[in-house]
């Protein structure tokens, strides 16, 4: 973006794709998808301390249809997979993902005959946290970074 | 407009709902917005703690306690800890007993408030989630000054806890418990006599004394319905039965009544952490015991004995002699219960979990037959399913 | 006191005691005997605490397999532990669903972890376990590690 003299410097130029990223990362809906332990943290974040609506991802929808971001807060086993995926398939593009702790990331110390290592085998993964239960100030770092990536991509793509 | 009154619907509630607490799934037959046939399904976060356990050293199965109840974990690691070391035949020094209480009671203040607030939000009460989840906030300061961790604490060793409180815990924590009795006040004088919350949870989910004694309730559901049943009453541990409290027990065995209950219980729980910080005795905090507990630092820097000793801890373990036993503590829910069988080596042979959700979620198909499906969403957020101790 | 009643009624079935804490007995009248033990007015049994399978293999013992029932008093205020020998070749133990509501989750999840089967039982489905798992994962010889061979959908060209 950039200034002109124009009315005193009250005009800002840029590119379309510029304006739509700044659009999407300051209005990210989350989708959280918790299903252990770290939705507890998860529900810290959107508490009055930690508040995830200073970033703009304020309302926090459990459908997948009207969401963009996906925190996937738990571990996910064998039998619940099908379902991440169908709700990852349900989301509209553009549409991110982020993996929070350590059982969505790889498993976490369960390597067991029941528990999915990493959600990476099943969707793609834009951050991954780390931490059991990770604090919410990381889970913030995470949409801070994914709101860095997506103005990368814009950038990326205007050039 | 053809009605066709014949065909029932299958709605299926499945694992990624807003009011399902976690991963559980339940289809429901029906009839209009009326429930006629419903059944459970549960299973979504099995993480085999049962066959970790018989992989893992006797201290290395403490991470895994934790993630049980997620919401109040410091009580799991008290149960675990207390049934090993019935098997060991230790008594742990008075202040790591007076400790344990403490945070137990902590613990379950915490449940609660989540179990309360978040049943709030699903009947459309926003604001208690945020009062609630604020004192949350200021409890996990302190776990955070005693053990490191917010959430999955870990606190508790084999032979007593891990650290001693912080200087700052006695007075920070009494005036966390000001902050708490301001919160239940603001919270009861908004739900206590509103005719919304009360036309939506009274004689909602009401299961009576019999069914809930053969469908094996226990806790606060338990005791919603009119039975005084209360571990720390009928088997006392840690010097309960020389606290001043009460047991809150309900009449109808409705939701209101285990929603209310659970505000009354954190109030005694209050008075229990401030009776029990008033007589916390001096002392050490680990029994003095080189087959269990680490010796102390100087001695493994500085004499081959501490260091063999520290090694020989930390390689090969605690080994418990060969039995068997069943312990329990009230945790928040209900009786959690541990049956531990040692082999006499570094890890347990078999350890089985009787976590106190599993009957409640297993009579949540009784409980909503003949309801509509907001009362199901009613009920389920009053027994308070957390599912970590459900799949375990 | 507990067991002496216990051993005059069914003395023939009792194998061991342990104390005032636990009893281990044979498989064949193990209904009876729990039904005896929560109606008798000595002893009350109203509530079923806790049902769960143990597998003794790498102790070497015969039969292999215990099904351990912790049954609690309200009114008396006492547990007693009832550990029921059931050896590998015929794992089928009659149910106790209509004496304990509470059993038909419990006896479930043992018949999914263990292979027992529980005669007469309402509704014999795997509860933890996804549907299509093969083995019994709590079986001493089922390895932590062992994954599942998970059905993958066909890919169809566009």
């Amino acid at each position: 973006m950039a200034t002109t003299d124009l009315f005193g410097g009250a005009v800002i130029t840029t590119k379309v794709k510029e304006v739509i990223a700044w659009g999407r990362k300051y209005s990210l809906w989350p989708m959280a998808y918790a299903t252990a332990c770290c939705g507890i943290e998860f529900m810290g974040t959107v508490s009055s301390y930690f508040d995830i609506s200073r970033f703009g991802a304020e309302f926090v929808r459990f459908t997948p249809r009207q969401a963009d971001l996906l925190i996937v807060l738990g571990t996910i086993n064998y039998k619940q997979a099908p379902i991440l995926k169908r709700i990852y398939d349900q989301m509209c593009e553009p549409k991110w993902v982020i993996s929070a702790g350590a059982c969505a990331s790889s498993g976490g110390f369960y390597n067991n005959y029941s528990v999915v290592q990493g959600i990476d085998e099943l969707i793609p993964v834009d951050v991954y946290v780390p931490g059991c239960p990770p604090r919410p100030e990381a889970i913030l770092n995470a949409v801070i970074k994914v709101q860095e990536k997506i103005d990368r991509q814009a950038k990326e793509k205007a050039a | 407009m053809k009605s066709d009154s014949s065909e029932k619907m299958v709605l299926n509630i499945g694992p990624s709902h807003p009011a399902t607490h976690g991963a559980l799934r339940f289809y429901v037959e029906l009839d209009g917005e009326t429930i006629t046939k419903a059944s459970t399904e549960i299973g979504y976060l099995h993480r085999a703690f049962e066959k970790h356990s018989e992989v893992s050293t006797w201290s290395q199965v403490i991470p895994y306690t934790d993630r049980l109840n997620y919401c109040s974990s410091m009580m799991n690691n008290v149960g675990y800890c207390m049934a090993v070391e019935k098997l060991l035949a230790i008594t742990i020094p008075e202040r790591a007993q007076y400790i344990r209480v403490i945070v137990s009671e902590l613990s379950r203040i915490m449940d609660h408030l989540i179990c309360v607030g978040t049943s709030a939000v699903d009947l459309g009460a926003l604001s208690n989630f945020w009062y609630f989840f604020n004192v949350r906030e200021k409890i996990y300061d302190f776990t955070e000054k005693i053990c490191g961790a917010r959430l999955t604490t870990s606190y508790t060793r084999i032979g007593g806890v891990m650290r001693d409180l912080s200087p700052d815990f006695s007075e920070g924590i009494r005036k966390v418990l000001k902050d708490l009795d301001r919160a239940i006040g603001d919270v009861t004088r908004l739900l206590e006599r509103n005719k919304i919350f009360m036309d939506r949870t009274q004689g909602v989910g009401v299961i009576s004394k019999e069914d809930a004694i053969s469908w094996g309730f226990t806790g606060p559901c338990l005791r919603a319905t009119g039975v005084p049943y209360d571990l720390r009453r009928a088997e006392p541990y840690y010097h309960y039965d020389e606290f001043d409290f009460e047991i809150p027990v309900g009449t109808a065995g409705d939701t209101y009544d285990r929603l209310i209950l659970r505000i009354e219980e954190m109030r005694q729980s209050s008075k229990i952490v401030i009776q029990a910080l008033d007589r916390l005795p001096e002392g050490p905090v680990m029994v003095d015991d080189p087959r269990i507990s680490l010796p102390p630092k100087d001695k493994v820097y500085g004499s081959i004995e501490g260091l063999m000793n520290h090694f020989m801890l930390l390689t090969d373990g605690i080994k418990p002699p060969k039995g068997e036993i069943y312990s329990a503590t009230e945790a928040a829910n209900g009786e959690l219960g541990f049956y531990i069988i040692s082999d006499g080596g570094p890890r347990p042979y078999r350890i089985h979990v009787r976590g106190p959700c599993f009957p409640l979620a297993s009579a949540y198909a009784q409980l909503i037959e003949g309801k509509m499906i907001a009362d199901a969403v009613a009920v389920l957020g009053s027994l308070n399913i957390v599912v970590g101790e459900l799949d375990r | 006191m507990i067991l002496e009643k216990l051993q005059e009624k069914f003395g023939s079935e009792i194998l061991e005691t342990d104390g005032d804490v636990a009893v281990i007995i044979k498989k064949d009248r193990c209904r009876e005997t729990l039904r005896f033990l929560k109606e008798d007015p000595d002893f009350l049994f109203e509530m079923l605490m806790d049902l769960c399978g143990v597998d003794y293999l790498p102790m070497g013992l015969k039969p292999r397999f215990e099904v351990v029932y912790h049954l609690y008093s309200l009114t008396h205020n006492h547990r007693l532990r009832i550990r029921v020998k059931v050896s590998e070749e015929d794992m089928s133990l009659s149910t106790v669903t209509d004496l304990w509501k509470t059993a038909d989750w419990f006896e479930r999840e043992a018949a999914e972890m263990f292979g027992f089967r529980f005669e007469g039982h309402p509704n014999p489905k795997k509860l933890l376990l996804f549907e299509g798992f093969e083995g019994h994962p709590l079986r001493k010889d089922y390895p932590i590690e062992q994954r599942q061979k998970i059905p993958v959908p066909e890919v169809k060209p566009t």
